[in-house]
């Protein structure tokens, strides 16, 4: 019982670095209807700026999480105006393509300068004991992060100027316009901060497992599933969704193989897209 | 006057062609994953196949009667994919013109290139591809440089029973041909042994958060671990276990903590052991070839790391091959693999001998393995033989 328990004390606490990389994904979705298939490459930007931070300059390794999101942040909005701008507005392709695009090419320049091996960057923190099972330290941290940083989401998008002209545009792009807000720059400002979340779960998950030029894509995958459970365009959902998968993943594993568990989880993406196509979360919508 | 020149030239040509011998090429194709999850591994494999060329042809080059070839090696990135492997190797053959094959890294792509080199009927000498049954299907012409999978947990499954007669064993490995392979073999080995195994699953190569497995490796009383994949998923596994205090007395994994890179884990990496084809520290006297220790050092020299046993498994390919050319006298392809049927040889990797049952021709029957473990002597991590006793560097820990 207690090994079922701390599997999904486990499961949650990963869940919720799910959550936040899936926000980033959604939040872009809602704001210009845009699927970011480059989001993959850019967890692994996150992951690879936490080494370079930590392993490579010897800094703390959360010392990275701000530069990171300043870096996501001002290289989502340049990869906005290169890759995106000229597609908002066209059928959803168009930007799948693009994005997809960016993704290859992401993928292709890590792959030239720190080729496909895995790398490791150690982050020691105290762990929790209970029983025969730990939670560590840095599983824990990181719940915490992803629940910070999704609370300074929500500030910004409820709570400040720039954040109603996002949830404008996301809610009526023409009707935005007409009343003043400079659309195109709140939507690549969307686009920033997207790319920054997504930079930022990464630099999270670099904290907990070693990884590779390549590890973004289970992470993209694991963010569908995640926007589905929580509602296409809701942040607040993609938090619980992520949680929500952790927890599914962590009741799951002890009753089946490991090897069946994206079984379940896919199929319940089939599920909820066909049962709950706006989120099992819906109502928590913006 | 110029009939003269001409004359004198002629005769200058003639003179210079029986003083020196013969220069030719002789083309070896295979290829490495440059990129994806085998990197770590390929590259290592692909390191020791480049050393061995440039030592070849270094000293001259592979001496055939009279003509001596320089050895060129024709290799693309197959990306860890079969796909690609299935197309890589057909080029290699049919554009390249390669005269001799080596295998690409891993079990699984050794299986896709076979198809292809028997298609063509060309030889190939595999490394990195410890399974078996790739050489159950009537192949004439591949010839296996590692011990088979089935070998890989035999020893560590000796050892540890000489240690706690009554283990409580978790078997969790990596979904790929060779791991289940290795998975078959140990079942089969536990049962014979009387020994149950508290846990037997599988899980993806992909899989980065090990947390779950770890919970079931703990709920299941286990206090021996068997298991693992590959590098980069077996990396990851030994990190957890160490970070989740998960309490076994004894790990056992494949293929990764063979790495020199496995260090970087610190002291993540204490106590874990892994079955391994060769390790620098074997005494094995060559009948040709280098020593293990002059290998070692030329390898440091050339690439400023140990080298583990997938760098030794692609030197030793070349060196077999090199040498079934030699005594072939020729580079024609089917008296090069009688001379390969032929081969009772030890090298600087051991004793090396293949099958030539038709039922599982080409199967490596020379070769022993050896149980390394990781342990820390005067504060630095290295890795010891420990197992069999003859050849132990160091005492298990357990």
């Amino acid at each position: 019982m207690i090994g079922i328990v701390a599997s999904v004390i486990d499961g949650v606490l990963i869940g919720s670095v799910y959550g936040l990389a899936a926000m980033g994904l959604t939040l872009i979705w809602g704001v210009m209807k845009v699927i970011n298939l480059a989001h993959g490459a850019i967890v692994v930007l996150g992951m690879f700026i936490l080494y370079l931070m930590a392993s490579a300059l010897g800094l703390p390794a959360y010392g990275a999480i701000p530069v990171t999101i300043a870096i996501g942040f001002v290289f989502g909005v340049a990869l906005y105006w290169i890759a995106v701008h000229r597609m908002i507005g066209r059928p959803e392709l168009m930007s799948l393509l693009a994005t997809f695009s960016v993704n290859m090419v992401l993928i292709g320049l890590g792959t030239a300068w720190w080729s496909t091996s895995p790398y490791n960057v150690p982050v020691s923190i105290p762990g929790v004991t209970w029983g025969r099972y730990t939670f560590t330290g840095t599983h824990i941290m990181a719940a915490i992060l992803a629940a910070v940083i999704a609370g300074l989401l929500y500030l910004l998008l409820y709570r400040t100027r720039v954040g109603k002209a996002i949830r404008a545009v996301a809610n009526n792009r023409e009707a935005a316009e007409l009343a003043g807000i400079p659309t195109t720059q709140v939507l690549s400002f969307a686009f920033g901060l997207g790319v920054a979340l997504a930079g930022v779960s990464g630099t999270l998950i670099a904290t907990l497992f070693p990884f590779t030029v390549l590890s973004g894509e289970a992470y993209q995958l694991k963010g569908f599933v995640v926007t589905v459970l929580g509602g296409l365009g809701n942040p607040a959902g993609a938090l619980l969704g992520g949680i929500a998968l952790g927890l599914i993943e962590g009741l799951a594993t002890p009753f089946m193989p490991v090897s069946w568990i994206p079984i379940v989880e896919f199929g319940l993406f089939v599920f909820c897209l066909i049962a709950f196509p706006r989120g099992i979360f819906a109502f928590s919508k913006a | 006057m110029e009939v003269f020149k001409v004359l004198l030239l002629a005769a200058a040509a003639a003179l210079a062609a029986t003083a020196a011998p013969a220069q030719e090429t002789l083309t070896i194709g295979f290829t490495a994953s440059q990129t994806g999850a085998l990197n770590n591994d390929s590259t290592a494999q692909m390191r020791g196949i480049e050393l061995w060329r440039d030592e070849v042809n270094a000293k001259g080059g592979i001496k055939v009667g009279g003509t001596t070839y320089t050895v060129n090696l024709v290799t693309y990135d197959d990306e860890s994919q079969g796909t690609r492997v299935q197309q890589l190797y057909a080029r290699l053959i049919t554009q390249d013109k390669a005269q001799f094959l080596i295998s690409p890294y891993s079990s699984g792509l050794v299986a896709t290139a076979a198809i292809i080199s028997e298609q063509y009927g060309k030889v190939m000498v595999t490394t990195g591809g410890a399974l078996e049954k790739t050489y159950q299907l009537g192949n004439k012409n591949l010839f296996q440089i590692y011990s088979g999978a089935s070998q890989y947990l035999a020893g560590a499954l000796q050892a540890l029973r000489e240690k706690n007669p009554n283990p409580r064993i978790a078997f969790v490995y990596e979904d790929d041909p060779f791991s289940k392979g290795v998975a078959a073999a140990v079942r089969e080995l536990a049962k014979s042994m009387g020994l149950t195994l508290a846990l037997d699953e599988s899980y993806a190569g992909s899989t980065t958060d090990f947390t779950p497995i770890i919970n079931k490796i703990i709920s299941s009383n286990a206090d021996v671990l068997l298991g693992g994949g590959h590098y980069a998923d077996g990396a990851t596994l030994a990190r957890q276990l160490y970070e989740q205090k998960a309490g076994l007395k004894w790990v056992t994994l494949l293929v990764a903590p063979d790495s020199p890179k496995f260090a970087q884990l610190g002291d993540a990496a204490i106590g874990i052991s892994v079955p391994s084809q060769w390790e620098p520290q074997v005494t094995f006297k060559p009948d040709f070839g280098p020593s293990p220790a002059q290998f070692t050092k030329a390898f440091i020299d050339k690439y400023k790391i140990e080298p583990g046993y997938h760098a030794a498994g692609g030197y030793a390919a070349g060196l077999i091959l090199q040498r079934a050319i030699e005594l072939a006298g020729s580079v024609e392809p089917d008296k090069v693999a009688d001379a390969l049927n032929k081969m009772d040889v030890t090298t600087f990797f051991g004793h090396t001998k293949f099958s030539t049952d038709p039922k599982q021709h080409g199967l490596q029957i020379g070769h022993q393995m050896v149980l390394a473990q990781w342990q820390k002597r005067n504060g630095q991590l290295v890795k010891e033989v420990v197992w069999p006793t003859d050849a132990k560097t160091a005492d298990i820990l357990y």
